[in-house]
């Protein structure tokens, strides 16, 4: 099999959430045959669910869209090393909150740039304020409340620091 | 554009996959819920933070999980640190994190964020009672 073939190969291999909701699905159609009364009103409230959220998927969608257009993420790796002081605590607040993607694609990127010297404290600032996100407020605000939400959000950012002290002070080699 | 559509593609499975498991797993056991979750400041988040750690996505998909959590009456405690846990926390992930970032580094996070996830969540639920939220 030559390269291009493997790679397309690759192209159609599922995704990770997509064997997920597989796995779910074969669950349901194997429960189906011993309770199909428990399947029907499962599958009836989470259509129902779904329903009512995508509204807010779709403005949750618009901002990522929007975020991805203005965001450069290299402009912001650059603002985080060894000698960036003050600055580059705030910079790692920021860069949480702003940088999405999954931990599969985020630790190789922190993985090179601790080797440049990026400090632990800032990589786990960095990593603790993923919670952090304007693009999902609006679903937390849709399920939890505004109060909820900002007083949840204030903690999240105030506890990144001491995360970022904490797993700094314990990781040094 | 592309981006974004990735993301859909990546998050819409997901959260139909969680909200069918969630939905399949309340009516099972929510008759339990009031049993294990009774208020308690220190057991409940420390439960929900559990089941957090061992899961792991996008925070949104967290939060669709928690709030149908919540809505089969699992108390906000819970509910708290199980959408910290589930995006600061990563069992499932640890392999990969230890080898990009280095053992020491990685256990030490994921310990902290636990601890944390509790803390928050308690501290969350204090204010929102003491500013009668």
């Amino acid at each position: 099999m030559n390269k291009k073939s493997l790679e397309q190969l690759k192209k159609k291999r599922l995704s990770n959430s997509m064997r997920f909701l597989l796995v779910v699905v074969i669950l349901y159609i194997g429960l189906a045959f011993g309770d199909p009364a428990l399947i029907k009103g499962a599958v009836w409230k989470t259509g129902e669910v779904f329903v009512q959220i995508l509204p807010i998927l779709v403005l949750v969608f618009g901002v990522i869209y929007v975020i991805n257009h203005y965001l450069d993420p290299q402009k912001i790796e650059r603002h985080l090393g060894e000698e960036s002081g003050f600055r580059g605590w705030l910079y790692a607040v920021i860069a949480g909150i702003l940088i999405a993607g999954p931990p599969y694609v985020l630790y190789p990127i922190f993985g090179d740039l601790q080797k440049g010297g990026m400090k632990n404290s800032l990589i786990a600032v960095v990593l603790y304020n993923r919670n952090v996100k304007v693009q999902f407020l609006p679903a937390m605000i849709y399920y939890f409340g505004l109060p909820f939400s900002v007083v949840l959000s204030f903690y999240m950012l105030l506890f990144s620091l001491f995360n970022g002290m904490l797993v700094g002070f314990f990781s040094k080699k | 554009m592309r981006k974004t559509i990735n993301n859909m593609k990546t998050a819409i499975p997901m959260i139909i996959g969680v909200l069918l498991l969630v939905n399949l797993l309340n009516p099972l056991f929510q008759k339990f819920y009031p049993k294990i979750f009774t208020g308690n400041y220190f057991l409940d988040p420390f439960l929900g933070a559990l089941g957090g750690s061992v899961s792991f996505g996008i925070p949104l998909t967290s939060y669709v999980a928690g709030g149908e959590l919540l809505a089969g009456g699992v108390s906000l405690l819970a509910v708290t640190a199980f959408i910290l846990a589930w995006t600061t926390v990563g069992l499932a992930m640890l392999p990969l994190e230890i080898i990009y970032l280095g053992k020491r580094f990685a256990i030490w996070r994921n310990v902290v964020n636990f601890f944390f996830s509790i803390i928050v969540a308690i501290l969350t639920i204090i204010t929102l009672n003491f500013l009668g939220l």
